[in-house]
C-alpha cells in the first residue's frame, strides 16, 4: 500500500566518524541528492555530500560595500548638499569626521547581510520539514547523526537505495514520508 | 620537567571541561537546566529584589519626566554627572561578551566555549542599560529620536562633526550587531530544546525561536561560515565602540579629556570591568548550577589574567595622564593633575587608584586566582573602581576648567543613586530571567570540545 511518493530514506549513526564515513561512501556510489544532520558543525562534511559553493561572504561583502557606501554618502549628501551648515568653519564635505560613521554603518549592513543571508540561503525559518516526520530525528539536536537520500535522486530507488544504506551498518533505517 | 611539559602538565591539571562527559550529557545537563529544574526559592527571592529595584528605576525615571533634570545633582559646568558616568561604565562592561565571544573565537580559544552565551547574554543587558542614560539625559526625552537621522517636515539634519553622533551609530550597531550575534548563536541549541521540551507550550516558543534548524551538513556549513564573518565583524566593532565613547572626551578642550591616550586606555578600561562582571556572575552560577565542570578553574585563571593584563595597561593609562600633565607643560593639565591628587574629589582619586591597580595585583598570586571567593571580592572592587574612574573624568574635568569664574562643585541626589542602582536591577532581573529561560552555557559549542566529536577524514 506504498504508492504515496517517499521523501526519501534516513540512516542513522553513532557517531560523527561513522556519519562522515558513511556520506562520502554514498557519494562516491553516485549519489548527489544527499543530506547529512548532525548536532554540531563537523568539518568537512559538506563537502563529502557535495556541497561546495558557500555564498555567504559574497554576501557579506556586498552588504559590506552598500553599508559603507550608505554611510558615507548618507552623510556627504545631508552635510554638504540638502542642510549645508557651518560648524567651526569646518569645511561642508569634512571627510575625515565621516569615517566612523561610514565605519560603524559598513559593520552594520555586513552582519545583518551575514545572519539574514545565511538564513535565506538555508531557507530558514522553515518549522516544517519532512525529516521532521521521523521520531527518531529528534536526537538529530542531542548525539545522534542522520544521513539522508532524497528520493529526487535519479539513482534513487526504494529498495536498492535501502540495501546500500543497510551496508553502511547505520544503527537504524526510517523511511521519510513527504 | 621541561618549560613545555611543565604547561602540559598544568593544562593537564585545569581542563576547559571535566572528562567523562558525552553529548547526551552534555546536552541534559545543561538543558535540563531550562526544562526541568524547578526555580528555587533562592532565585525567587533573588529575582524579586532585583525586580524591586528595576521598579524603583522606572519610579526615578517616571519623576524625571515629571520635573526635568533638575532633580538630578547636574548643574552648569557639571552638565554630564551621574547620566554619562553610568552610560559609559554599562557600556564598558559590555565589552567582555563580545570580547570573549568574537575575539577569542578568533584567537582560537577553546575554552570561551563554556562562557560566551552569557558573556553575551550580559553584553545585551549591559548595552541595554547604558542606552537608557543618553536617552533620559538629553533634557526632553520625548525627543530622543532626533538624534538619528530620519527625513523631518523641519528640512534639518543631525551634525556629523560632532563625536556625540558618531557615538549614536557606534552603541546603536553594537547593540544590534551583538543581538544577532547572540541570537544567531542561540538557534541550534533552540533545537536542542525544542526537541527535548514537553511542555506543549515550550515546544512551540522554542520551535519558533529555532527557526525549523534541523543540524543539516549545508546549514552548518553556511551557519559556521556567517558566524566567523560575524566574530571579525564584531571585532574591529567593539574596539571602535569604546574609542568612540572616548572621542566624546578627547575631542572635548578640557583639561583632563583632550588627550590622545584615552581611546587604548578606555578599551583596556572596558575590557577590564567587563571580564570583572563576567567573573561576578559566572562564580556564583557555576557554584548554584554545579557547572563546575564546564566553567572550570581554568576559566577563572583565564579571566583573572585578562583582568590583570587590562589593568595593567589602564595604570598605564593613568601614568601617562600623570606624565604628560607636567611633561607637556600646559598649566591647566598640570593643575588638573595637582586637582586629582589633592582637590575636592581627592578622596574618589585616591580610591579609584586603590581600587584598579593597586588591590587587583593581588592577581599575581596564582592561589588566589584559582580561588572564586578572593576573584569575586577583587572582581567588586574592580567594577567600583571603573566606576570611579569615570566619576573622575566626567566630574572632575568639568568642575575646574580654565576659569576660576566657571568652577563648580557636583553632588549626585537621591534620583541620580535610584536610577543607577535601579539599572542594576533591571541588570540582575535580566540575567535571572535569562538563566531560567535559555541555555546558558551553548550546548552545541560544548559537544565540539568532546574527544569523540573529532574525525579524519
Amino acid at each position: 500500500m506504498k504508492r504515496e511518493r517517499m521523501y526519501g530514506i534516513m540512516a542513522e549513526f553513532d557517531s560523527a566518524q561513522a556519519l562522515i564515513d558513511a556520506a562520502k561512501r554514498t557519494h562516491e556510489a553516485g549519489y548527489n541528492k544527499i543530506d547529512a544532520y548532525s548536532p554540531f558543525p563537523i568539518e568537512g562534511l559538506a563537502e563529502e555530500i557535495g556541497f561546495h559553493r558557500d555564498e555567504v561572504p559574497l554576501v557579506v561583502l556586498i552588504g559590506g560595500i552598500v553599508g559603507g557606501l550608505t554611510g558615507y554618502l548618507m552623510q556627504y549628501w545631508m552635510s554638504a548638499v540638502d542642510y549645508p551648515l557651518n560648524i567651526g568653519g569646518k569645511p561642508y564635505h569634512s571627510w575625515p569626521a565621516f569615517i566612523v560613521i561610514t565605519f560603524e554603518m559598513t559593520i552594520l549592513f555586513a552582519g545583518i547581510s551575514a545572519v539574514f543571508g545565511m538564513l535565506a540561503l538555508n531557507g530558514l525559518p522553515m518549522p516544517y520539514h519532512p525529516v521532521f516526520n521521523v521520531p527518531r530525528f529528534s536526537s538529530a539536536s542531542k548525539d545522534r547523526f542522520f544521513l539522508i537520500v532524497f528520493s529526487s535522486d535519479p539513482k534513487y530507488d526504494a529498495a536498492g537505495t535501502r540495501s546500500f544504506l543497510q551496508g553502511l551498518q547505520p544503527r537504524s533505517i526510517s523511511e521519510v514520508p513527504s | 620537567m621541561d618549560e613545555q611539559s611543565k604547561m602540559t602538565a598544568n593544562a593537564q591539571e585545569t581542563p576547559v571541561m571535566e572528562p567523562g562527559y558525552t553529548f547526551g550529557t552534555v546536552t541534559e545537563k545543561i538543558s535540563a537546566i531550562v526544562l526541568t529544574r524547578p526555580a528555587s526559592n533562592g532565585w525567587f527571592v533573588g529575582f524579586g529584589i532585583a525586580f524591586l529595584m528595576t521598579m524603583m528605576m522606572l519610579y526615578a525615571i517616571g519623576y524625571l519626566f515629571l520635573k526635568g533634570v533638575g532633580i538630578w545633582g547636574v548643574t552648569i559646568p557639571i552638565g554630564w554627572g551621574f547620566a554619562i558616568i553610568n552610560f559609559v561604565w554599562w557600556i564598558g562592561i559590555g565589552h567582555a561578551g563580545t570580547l570573549i565571544s568574537a575575539i577569542l573565537l578568533l584567537l582560537r580559544q577553546s575554552w570561551r566555549n563554556s562562557i560566551n552565551r552569557f558573556a553575551e547574554a550580559m553584553t545585551l543587558f549591559a548595552v541595554a542599560c547604558a542606552g537608557i542614560f543618553p536617552g533620559i539625559h538629553v533634557g526632553r526625552p520625548w525627543l530622543a529620536y532626533w538624534l538619528f537621522p530620519y527625513p523631518s517636515t523641519m528640512g534639518v539634519w543631525p551634525q556629523f562633526r560632532s563625536p556625540l553622533m558618531w557615538d549614536v551609530f557606534a552603541v546603536s550597531t553594537y547593540a544590534t550587531i551583538s543581538a544577532l550575534f547572540w541570537f544567531i548563536g542561540l538557534v541550534p541549541d533552540m533545537a536542542t530544546l525544542r526537541d527535548r521540551a514537553t511542555h506543549p507550550a515550550a515546544r512551540i516558543i522554542y520551535g519558533m525561536l529555532s527557526l525549523g534548524w534541523r543540524g543539516s551538513a549545508r546549514h552548518w556549513h553556511r551557519y559556521e561560515t556567517a558566524y566567523l564573518l560575524l566574530a571579525g565583524l564584531a571585532t574591529p566593532l567593539v574596539l571602535s565602540v569604546h574609542t568612540v565613547v572616548s572621542f566624546d572626551f578627547a575631542v572635548g578642550i578640557v583639561p583632563g579629556w583632550h588627550t590622545t591616550i584615552f581611546p587604548p586606555y578606555f578599551v583596556a578600561g572596558a575590557i577590564y570591568s567587563g571580564f570583572a562582571m563576567v567573573l561576578m556572575l559566572a562564580i556564583p552560577i557555576r557554584k548554584i548550577y554545579n557547572l563546575e565542570d564546564f566553567i572550570t578553574e581554568l576559566h577563572l585563571q583565564n579571566a583573572a589574567k585578562v583582568m590583570l593584563a587590562t589593568g595593567l595597561i589602564v595604570a598605564y593609562g593613568y601614568g601617562i595622564e600623570a606624565f604628560m600633565g607636567w611633561y607637556s607643560g600646559d598649566r591647566y593639565d598640570a593643575f588638573t593633575l595637582w586637582n586629582r591628587l589633592h582637590g575636592p574629589y581627592a578622596i574618589p582619586y585616591w580610591s579609584l587608584l586603590v581600587c584598579n591597580i593597586f588591590i587587583p595585583q593581588v592577581l599575581w598570586i596564582r592561589k588566589l586566582r584559582s580561588n572564586p571567593v578572593a576573584l569575586f571580592f577583587v572582581s567588586l572592587v574592580i567594577l567600583v573602581g571603573m566606576w570611579l574612574e569615570r566619576f573622575i573624568i566626567v566630574v572632575v574635568s568639568l568642575s575646574r576648567d580654565f576659569l576660576t569664574s566657571s568652577w563648580g562643585m557636583y553632588y549626585p541626589t537621591r534620583w541620580d543613586w535610584m536610577t543607577y542602582v535601579g539599572t542594576i536591577g533591571m541588570f540582575l532581573a535580566a540575567i535571572f530571567l535569562f538563566v531560567r529561560l535559555l541555555p546558558m552555557i551553548s550546548i552545541f559549542e560544548m559537544r565540539t570540545l568532546l574527544p569523540e566529536a573529532e574525525v579524519k577524514e
